[in-house]
């Protein structure tokens, strides 16, 4: 070990952090240390993207240590340019979402800023992982927080959404591992991932395992028709909950996509692009009919999230460095956006208890940092350009339109729908007359409120405007990526 | 420097005046967005001289935006003739309008935010016309078309105002699909998005042709088709159009910036800027002009029974822009936007007028309740004569020279759309003169048809509103009479330089110069029955309109209706798609995927689990009784393995 173990720090920093929370004495207390262990985690992601080196494909910041030898098991670490971007954007997230429970959550603080902390640790492991039974691991330890914090903190219909999400998830899982022990003798008994990469698999198999993987991460993203868990999971659950989920938990089905089944299943990604294509146009169009329906705004904003996930599911099987790398980057918008729109949603309801959107009206009048704020995320969901969602999805459709022009074509439809119902939910929260006065139950933002979403506004400005530094991070990993998917080292 | 500032100035104004307005307060507020577009204004003025007079084109490079595996748009601002004056018409309009705001929103609670959405506004235009890639036009076509937006919904506690914001967008949104298609097609095609690229590639591109969903398709018409139908969701035309008078719900400095003289032109501006891909698709042209000429016609008679003054301007805004397009539609490029900067000019002054109108009638906007107030609103009443004589096309105001010489091109083009053009041309050329000649009668004359209290309160408008007026008139009347030879004469090529192509056998314009007088003179004519059939039933014998509306009440219910557009749009495509999205949810989701999903697996094994536990009874003999039959069915399976 001759590197210093950054990434180790970076995933058990929060670890530690959880470990000192219950030997707290107040609520008030537990916040600020939490937060701070936060805040300190992410000015270490930060070093790490400063210091991270987008001229090579190579893995970096490495760590290996041996941990079951015998079964080829290790404790490997290391990042690569598609990864490196949602350390930061997890590690940012996470003291957003701690700021966000500042106020909503009163009950068990200290057990909750654990499970989020511990949550946030587990999520950084996801994406650093280098060995696939360490990934495994992290991936499935996941949603004991995340289970933990619908079931404790979440609605009063929690108990069926909680439920949902792991049933969802479970069938997910068991594929997911039957995939993995596969491949794990198919590979050379090794859970190396890189060795994996390596490997050379027959097509029956790269097509099973790619079809066992395909539901595992489709119920992640999620794809339609496995996607109804997540409305009522993000109903159900508190703001950071929400905004997790979203913001990071989402791209883990992305991520899954990008790390196995692209550079280790090339042929069947390639044999199985169309279909899975289809179905994120599907996603798209399904996604924003039933956002149009909607008069919950979390459900409004859920089901918007599954028709932006198409989006992200259209750019990777598009299989070609445009619709790659908008891909990525439009996980990374999305991540700030959603979880931003989600954010939102949070604050209002702290004060008024309410998401029916008719219950709103007129905000402008009374709250109108909070409704300029919401306004500049509603357009960059809109996919405005000058916001970090049009470049995304402008490199997604580019994308898509080499890859199939009539699989192009519909997803842009999708934009008008995306208008229709983001804009009249904008009318009807924040415009019209006035439906709560200012004092009791409607006030506007506070400084903390503040803290907690600038940054988001300056990356949806940033990656709109100049995105260059975002994209020159993925490129040389994205064209190894299409290396492995297209066989240039075989 | 002067280049880059010209289109930046109102950003920093936008944001000065945004951001800062809570502290340095209304008037604060208005005079760094007033002082920033004034100098861009000026700035324009240089850049026309130098570009465009004296032939110094240039691409500024600021710097690269989004590069991606061959994929690369940059920021950079591209300045020829065509930009030139369109940078030119935008900024000094802009101007004025700012100065008139200044007046006209005076007594406005939120009157930073007004200017910020304004100067921003303006900021969204200059980069749409100085763009030099189709990524960077679309940047500034979405902005405009958001501004649009946030000022048609400006006082956002009046619901009508919010729908038509919506409307708005959601229109222009369907016209940016078609928009965004055509970008992605031209990448596909061309491999870039950069304008110089794509102009110098088209002709070798002629003749190849997509596969398309298992259809040959000729590539540069499919292209141009899509770019069109952006163009017309922005440009009002024909089936998008509808979004344009419910804008009108903006404050009516608003409805003369964007919805007249600058955004809406900005689908003119688009096909003229590509110019050299739509000279390849001679289907697509004359498909333009088609629609150009029956937008120009749906609009002048819809305009016809209005009775709210600014929704008649807006149906002749409507009107005017078809106008534009069939111009384009026979390669007439520099007609349609010769007739772009004269009704920027014109129409601005229009609505301006009726802003002071209205301002002037305690914000009256319905025509049946004004009248006889000529006396007391001189200077308005005055501007209001030239705006409508240019716009009728009277000789020597504006309208005159860019109209006709659209007509004239329409016959110039010596084809079966040119000819219908030139018929509907002169047609919609009698319908203008008399719904604008009824506005004005409608507006000052006759008997005083508002209460007392608003009749004692009418008053002129400030300095502040008129000076700006005073200006645009001396545009309305004069830019047409200037502009002719330069635009549209016969050295039009060494004007236009190589900012918009025709190709040699297109050219209508060189032709329209040899029409014979007959030709010529007929729009004029028209006109001037037009004004005097106005006259009749409007002065002379006020009781004539109604009587005529009884007379034929179908007609009058599907023009004062407008075509009816709004409620077949609402019955086939709004309630079906939200009771599309309402089915899907409930037994899309709700029944089929849950139903069978997760719900359907509980309940199997909630069904299943209250089976298994009914079994268990606790009678000795039930299970007694179970326990036999197993052994029997083993003993039996063991024989049977044996036998076999």
């Amino acid at each position: 070990m001759t590197e210093f173990p950054m990434l180790s720090l970076i995933i058990f920093l929060p670890v530690i952090g959880a470990v000192i929370l219950p030997f707290l004495r107040s609520d008030n207390e537990v916040r600020w240390v939490a937060l701070a262990f936060a805040v300190a985690d992410f000015l270490l992601a930060t070093r790490l993207l400063l210091d991270f080196d987008g001229t090579t494909y190579a893995m970096q910041f490495r760590e290996t240590i041996p941990w079951v030898p015998s079964l080829g098991i290790s404790y490997a670490l290391g990042i690569d340019g598609i990864s490196v971007l949602f350390v930061f954007l997890t590690a940012l997230l996470g003291w957003i979402c701690i700021l966000a429970s500042w106020r909503s959550i009163t009950r068990r603080v200290a057990q909750f800023m654990i499970s989020l902390l511990v949550m946030q640790a587990l999520m950084l492991g996801v994406f650093c992982a280098l060995d696939l039974f360490l990934f495994y691991f992290f991936w499935e330890a996941m949603l004991i927080p995340m289970y933990l914090i619908i079931g404790v903190w979440g609605g009063d219909n929690r108990v069926y959404a909680a439920f949902k999400f792991f049933l969802y998830t479970l069938v997910g899982s068991v594929l997911f591992l039957v995939g993995i022990l596969v491949l794990y003798f198919q590979g050379g008994e090794t859970f190396d991932i890189l060795a994996l990469m390596e490997g050379d698999y027959s097509f029956l198999v790269q097509a099973w395992v790619f079809a066992a993987f395909l539901v595992a991460f489709a119920v992640k993203v999620p794809m339609v028709p496995v996607h109804t868990w997540l409305p009522d999971a993000h109903v159900e659950a508190p703001t950071a909950g929400s905004i997790i989920l979203a913001g990071v938990l989402l791209k883990m089905g992305a991520y899954g996509f990008l790390r196995f089944s692209l550079p280790m299943l090339p042929e069947a990604s390639q044999y199985f692009a169309l279909p899975v294509l289809v179905l994120s146009v599907v996603a798209i169009i399904y996604g924003g009919f039933l956002a149009l329906a909607q008069d919950d705004l979390k459900k409004l904003v859920a089901y918007s999230s599954i028709s932006h996930m198409g989006f992200v599911t259209l750019g990777l099987f598009a299989l070609n460095p445009r619709g790659l790398e908008g891909s990525i980057l439009q996980m990374f918008n999305h991540g700030i956006t959603t979880g931003a729109l989600f954010l939102f949603v949070g604050l209002i309801y702290e004060r008024t208890h309410t998401r029916r959107i008719s219950d709103y009206g007129g905000l402008m009048k009374v709250a109108p940092v909070y409704v300029v704020l919401l306004a500049i995320f509603t357009l960059s969901s809109l996919a405005v350009p000058g916001t970090n969602a049009f470049v995304g999805e402008l490199l997604i459709l580019v994308g898509a339109f080499a890859s199939n022009m009539a699989i192009g074509a519909f997803a842009v439809a999708g934009a008008v729908l995306s208008a229709a119902y983001l804009l009249s939910m904008f009318r009807r929260v924040a415009l019209g007359p006035a439906v709560y006065e200012k004092g009791e139950a409607m006030w506007d933002m506070d400084g903390r409120e503040i803290v907690a979403a600038l940054p988001l506004v300056v990356f949806v400005f940033w990656v709109g405007f100049y995105p260059q530094p975002f994209l020159d991070v993925m490129h040389v990993s994205v064209e190894h990526l299409l290396d492995q998917v297209y066989g240039a080292y075989r | 420097m002067l280049y880059v500032a010209t289109i930046f100035l109102p950003l920093i104004g936008a944001i000065a005046a945004g951001l800062f307005g809570r502290w340095v307060g209304d008037r604060g507020a208005q005079l760094i967005a007033c002082g920033m577009m004034v100098l861009s204004g000026l700035f324009s003025i240089i850049i026309f001289r130098d570009v465009a007079l004296d032939g110094n084109e240039r691409v500024i490079e600021l710097f690269t935006w989004i590069r991606s595996g061959g994929f690369e748009a940059s920021w950079a601002l591209k300045f020829d003739t065509l930009s030139a004056v369109m940078v030119f018409v935008v900024s000094v309009v802009s101007a004025l309008i700012h100065i008139y705001s200044i007046g006209y929103m005076a007594k406005d609670p939120s009157i930073p935010r007004f200017f910020s959405y304004l100067s921003l506004f303006t900021f969204f235009m200059l980069m749409l016309v100085s763009a030099d890639n189709l990524v960077q036009l679309f940047f500034g076509w979405e902005g405009v078309g958001l501004c649009s937006y946030l000022l048609i919904g400006f006082w956002y506690d009046r619901d009508s105002a919010n729908a038509a914001a919506i409307k708005a967008f959601v229109l222009n949104r369907i016209g940016d699909f078609g928009f965004a298609l055509g970008i992605f097609a031209v990448f596909y095609l061309f491999g870039s998005v950069s304008f110089e690229t794509i102009f110098a590639a088209a002709p070798a591109q002629a003749e190849t042709s997509f596969e398309f969903l298992g259809l040959e398709v000729h590539a540069l018409t499919l292209i141009c088709l899509l770019l069109f139908i952006g163009a017309m969701g922005k440009s009002a035309q024909i089936g998008l159009h509808v979004w344009l008078p419910d804008a009108m719900e903006g404050p009516t400095p608003v409805s003369a910036l964007i919805h007249a003289a600058t955004m809406v032109t900005a689908g003119v501006f688009m096909v003229v800027r590509m110019s050299p891909l739509f000279e390849l698709a001679p289907s697509v042209l004359a498909l333009v002009a088609v629609i150009g000429a029956l937008t120009a016609f749906m609009a002048g008679t819809i305009a016809l029974a209005q009775n709210d003054i600014k929704r008649v301007i807006a149906y002749s805004t409507c009107s005017q822009l078809g106008y534009m397009f069939f111009a384009i539609g026979v390669s007439a490029y520099g007609a349609a936007i010769f007739h772009l900067m004269t009704h920027a000019f014109f129409k601005s002054l229009l609505f301006l007028g009726s802003g002071s109108v209205i301002h002037a009638m305690s914000d009256e906007q319905d025509m049946r309740k004004m009248g006889g107030i000529w006396r007391k609103i001189p200077l308005t009443y005055a501007v209001m004569w030239v705006g409508s004589l240019a716009l009728v096309g009277i000789p020597f105001f504006a309208g005159y020279y860019s109209k006709d010489i659209i007509i004239e091109s329409a016959w110039g083009a010596h084809s079966l759309v040119g000819n219908f053009a030139y018929v509907i041309g002169v047609v919609v050329a009698f319908l203008t003169a008399f719904y604008s000649c009824r506005l004005l009668f409608m507006t000052f004359h006759g008997e005083p048809r508002a209460d007392e209290k608003v009749m004692a309160h009418v008053h002129e408008s400030p300095k502040v509103m008129t000076v700006p007026l005073v200006l645009l008139a001396v545009g309305a009347i004069f830019s047409g009479s200037l502009g002719y030879d330069l635009f549209v004469g016969d050295g039009g090529e060494g004007f236009w330089r190589a900012s918009i192509l025709v190709l040699p056998g297109h050219d209508a314009l060189a032709e329209a110069h040899h029409a014979p007088w007959y030709i010529k003179l007929t729009p004029l004519v028209l006109a001037v029955l037009g004004m005097a059939l106005a006259f009749l039933v409007y002065f002379m014998f006020p009781g004539l309109a109604g009587h005529a509306a009884e007379r034929f009440p179908r007609v009058h219910a599907f023009l004062y209706n407008k075509w009816y557009f709004d409620e077949i749009y609402d019955r086939l495509l709004v309630r079906p798609a939200l009771i599309l999205g309402r089915g899907l949810w409930k037994s899309g989701d709700g029944e089929l995927i849950d139903g069978i999903g997760p719900d359907g697996i509980a309940a199997s094994v909630m069904r299943m689990g209250r089976r298994a536990a009914a079994l268990q009874s606790g009678y000795v003999y039930h299970y007694a009784f179970a326990m036999i039959i197993g052994v029997v069915g083993f003993i039996s399976w063991y024989l049977y393995g044996l036998m076999g």
